[in-house]
């Protein structure tokens, strides 16, 4: 529990703010002290929590499927080596059955979008308290007010890293878009659908019309891709805060969200790598 | 909630994820398996084409045996054929030797007949003589009446 007698509010809110580092217009440099502090900082201020742990939980990520690869033996695999391929199977395969063009990038990316997504999603799993709770007296430590010390835990909470790799995405989409279909092919397909006349003065005039439609497609793909497990996940993080309210009650109740919720974090990690994959081929196929 | 430079920053980390996931990761894990999918197809094959090898082997050994028990009712056959070959000729052979030594024995039998004819013959105009010579009471010359006696013996 963050401070000494925290409303519920107040718990919430604290627990929904993340640990920021930015030039602050008074103070400098610094981690902002509270949640107004934080977005006084604007655009050049960066969520140290986020960051950390996300790319912690890629490190761990990739260590993991390293050592596997580096071990694997084209006898009868072990354990790890077992878990690792049948992992790199299932990508493997829900890519091929999705996109029929040729790439290299795209299951290695696959894959690590299905597990990293996972694994941060996973963190929702730590009880609320627990990591902030250690985060702070940490923090405390250091001679930094503990009230003050902001952390959260799970990356996919963040709209921010979310965001940073549906739009990662987005930029992939547009690069193969234009390496299949060249800079016309591109601007075709955002000029020339879903309206279209053989007669040349009326295709001009669908052309803004086809465009904004378009753009609004195109856009809403990167963005509803970050929202939707950003909300997700946002959501999840919510509801066990507000768990954890409760009192004693908050065990039970504790337990069956977060059996449900497992099953909400396999998916959505699911759903953001098959996203990818759908938009991606839909960028490279002809229509 | 706001929207700073985590953006980037994520961004940044992601690609850099997926350029090691794609350089260091991916590779070996694949190569592994492509590897096994090899060897276990190898080993399938290997395996269909023993079974294809047994079945071939399996069938040309009954075939020789086939044909070696053909092969042995055949000289048992022959064999036979020859046996009774032989019995037949050494039959045939036994009979014409018995006929041959029957043949042999008959005509020395009548040898031996008309040499004790002959010696009989003799014999008796001897006698017949000696018996005339007494009667006569006189000798008869031999030489005298040889072509008498002569005469005599070959009308016996």
């Amino acid at each position: 529990m963050a401070g000494t007698n925290p409303t519920p509010t107040e718990y919430i809110q604290h627990h929904l703010q993340n640990l920021t580092f930015g030039r602050h217009p008074e103070h400098g440099w610094s981690i902002a002290h509270s949640a107004q502090e934080a977005s006084e900082m604007g655009f050049w201020a960066i969520h140290l929590d986020t960051m950390g742990w996300s790319v912690a939980l890629g490190v761990i990520f990739l260590m993991i499927f390293r050592k596997a690869g580096m071990m694997a033996t084209t006898g009868v695999p072990s354990g790890l080596q077992n878990f690792v391929e049948l992992m790199v199977e299932f990508v493997d395969n829900s890519v091929k059955e999705t996109f029929h063009g040729k790439s290299r990038v795209i299951a290695p990316l696959s894959l690590t979008i299905f597990c990293w997504v996972f694994l941060m999603n996973l963190m929702d799993l730590v009880p609320v308290d627990f990591l902030p709770m250690l985060a702070q007296k940490f923090g405390g430590f250091f001679g930094a007010d503990p009230e003050h010390v902001y952390f959260k835990v799970v990356p996919t909470t963040d709209v921010n890293a979310t965001l940073g790799m549906s739009l990662s995405v987005f930029a992939l989409v547009i690069f193969y878009t234009i390496r299949a279909k060249g800079f016309t092919g591109f601007i075709g397909d955002l000029t020339l659908h879903p309206f279209n006349s053989p007669n040349k003065l009326i295709q001009a005039l669908f052309v803004p019309v086809n465009f904004v439609l378009e753009a609004v497609t195109l856009l809403a793909k990167p963005i509803s891709l970050g929202l939707r497990l950003f909300g997700n996940l946002y959501a999840g993080e919510l509801i066990f805060i507000l768990i954890a309210i409760v009192g004693l009650w908050q065990l039970p109740l504790h337990f069956t969200w977060a059996v449900f919720h497992l099953l909400v974090i396999t998916l959505q990690a699911f759903i953001f790598m098959m996203l990818t994959i759908v938009y991606l081929s839909m960028a490279v196929e002809q229509h | 909630m706001n929207l700073n430079l985590t953006l980037i920053g994520q961004a940044i980390a992601f690609a850099v994820f997926v350029w090691f996931c794609m350089k260091f990761v991916w590779p070996p894990v694949m190569q592994a398996l492509q590897e096994r999918q090899k060897k276990i197809a190898d080993g399938l094959d290997a395996a269909s084409r023993a079974t294809r090898d047994l079945e071939l082997a399996q069938e040309q050994a009954n075939e020789t045996l086939r044909e070696s028990k053909e092969q042995a009712a055949e000289i048992l056959e022959q064999a036979r054929k020859r046996s009774t070959q032989m019995i037949e000729e050494a039959r045939d052979s036994a009979r014409l030797e018995g006929e041959r030594m029957i043949n042999n024995a008959k005509s020395e039998i009548e040898q031996e007949i008309n040499r004790a004819k002959e010696e009989l013959r003799v014999q008796v105009s001897r006698l017949a003589i000696e018996g005339a010579e007494r009667i006569l009471e006189a000798s008869i010359d031999e030489k005298q009446h040889g072509q008498l006696v002569d005469k005599l013996a070959k009308e016996l």
